[in-house]
């Protein structure tokens, strides 16, 4: 007998994923208000988020902030306008870079990180044995990663704009001999707090996403083995595709209230 | 060994199925299952592989919900539960895995602890330690305190997983094949343990086995999946 299909088994399918999806949002809001709240977890997974990822954002940061200096200092000779490096710098990392180059090494190191471990722990039945035993599992496992990328991101994206301007400073300062004071004063003067406010936006909203895309293709993971792969793999593609999606939404958001 | 008679109380029916179906997309497993279960009594259901048994005993905690038919767990109809309603169920059933399910990321205290410490957050860590020791006493696992998962044998995994769903002191415990994959001499030490569960905690058991040295040293009563 042919099973019978709405429209085809790709578009239910897509509208089935997308429920799905959803549903394992509204579960996560719903949960992460409810007590009792799983603090300890919590602090545990910012830590396994944030203080494991600071040496590969330290490294990241760092360059970016240098070849961005180097890479622009050629266009600025050019106009005599080198002084301008600073708030250049400044501008591109807090606007763009920092919570870019975060959430993208964050997506890799720490979504399938997390789209592995609950993936494994769904085929080998521990999140069933959870479930049985009368406790929360969702709490437990997706609603304190969830809030760790989602605090921890903003942060270490924050850090990156710190090292990623040291990486510029070393470069300005072997070549114009700027002073560190100075080169704070230049590259923060035309920073504005709308800068701020949607770097911090971008941060939050693509920690969000990165925590539960990975916990939600993880924790729904199945087949075996090679379910695990998948959940890992898809966390980090998904994430990483949505990422740019929203970067894209919330700059245009900002440039309207920019020119408002 | 054969299983000595247990205490049970025939009038009181702890687990109650009326006539179950349950498929998977075109795969139909289980077909107008009828099964009773009585306070006290361990139930072993024998069959072949991929008739059903594990599916049974996932419909009874909740894990997987039937397609037609009623189960009933100490009076309550499963599928009528709300999600709280069901989490206070499950307190009192205990499920042993067949892969004995432990949190690979946690050692045997914490694996332990979990159940106990999620479900009811006024114990102080006097009282958890004291179940803790106590649970793993009646496994004759106590060494293994703070050892990790990964550090065990096949047999002394199973142990600990049916130590945490002692933690809880269920009234129903599911065993999906205890002795699968154990040598002759663990699968013995496995079924004692069972009887010594139903002995010890009062417990009503449904055993899923297709090994007939663990059904006749642990099942009071066989039931047939085919």
């Amino acid at each position: 007998m042919l099973k019978k299909y709405t429209f085809s088994k790709g578009i239910d399918d897509y509208f089935i994923g997308v429920y799905n999806a959803y549903k394992f949002i509204a579960r996560f809001f719903k949960q992460a208000f409810q007590r009792p709240f799983e603090f300890r977890e919590i602090v545990y997974q910012c830590y396994e988020v944030g203080v494991k990822s600071l040496p590969l954002i330290t490294l990241t940061g760092f360059v970016v902030g240098m070849v961005f200096t180097k890479q622009s200092r050629p266009s600025l000779v050019s106009f005599g306008a080198t002084s301008w490096l600073p708030s250049l710098i400044a501008i591109a990392m807090i606007r763009a870079l920092a919570p870019m180059v975060t959430a993208l090494i964050t997506a890799g190191k720490v979504g399938s990180n997390i789209g592995a471990e609950l993936g494994s722990m769904r085929v080998t039945e521990q999140i069933d044995a959870m479930e049985v035993s009368g406790t929360e599992p969702f709490k437990f496992l997706v609603v304190t990663r969830v809030m760790a990328t989602t605090i921890m991101i903003p942060i270490l994206a924050f850090y990156c704009t710190f090292v990623g301007m040291m990486g510029s400073f070393v470069n300005i300062y072997q070549h114009e001999k700027t002073s560190f004071p100075t080169f704070i004063a230049e590259a923060f003067a035309q920073v504005s707090f709308l800068d701020i406010g949607t770097s911090v936006a971008k941060a939050i909203t693509f920690g969000f996403t990165i925590g539960m895309v990975a916990s939600y293709k993880g924790y729904n993971a199945e087949k075996g083995t090679q379910g695990v792969g998948k959940a890992a793999n898809a966390a980090v593609v998904l994430s990483m595709f949505l990422i740019f999606v929203e970067e894209l939404v919330i700059v245009q958001i900002s440039n309207w209230i920019r020119y408002f | 060994m054969e299983h000595k008679a247990a205490q049970i109380d025939k009038s009181e029916t702890v687990i109650s199925i009326k006539g179950l179906y349950k498929s998977f997309g075109e795969l139909t497993v289980l077909r107008g299952i009828d099964l009773e279960v009585f306070k006290g009594e361990n139930v072993v259901v024998l069959g072949r592989s991929g008739s059903g048994k594990s599916v049974l005993i996932k419909i009874i905690s909740g894990l997987l919900l039937p397609d037609e038919g009623t189960v009933k767990v100490l009076g309550k109809d499963v599928e009528q539960l709300s999600e709280k309603e069901m989490r206070d169920l499950r307190m009192k059933i205990g499920f042993s895995f067949q892969s004995s399910a432990l949190y690979d990321s946690m050692n045997v205290r914490e694996n332990l602890e979990f159940p106990l410490t999620r479900t009811n957050r006024t114990l102080g860590q006097k009282e958890v330690d004291a179940v803790v020791e106590e649970t793993l006493e009646a496994v004759g696992l106590s060494d293994k305190i703070h050892q990790m998962p990964s550090d065990l044998s096949g047999g002394q995994r199973k142990r600990i997983g049916i130590a945490r769903t002692l933690m809880l002191k269920p009234e129903i415990m599911l065993y999906d094949e205890p002795t699968a994959g154990l040598d002759p001499i663990t699968c013995i030490e496995i079924n004692n343990l069972i009887n010594e569960v139903q002995e010890r905690y009062k417990a009503s058991s449904i055993i899923i086995t297709h090994d007939l040295t663990c059904a006749k040293a642990t099942g009071d009563r066989v039931a047939m999946l085919f």
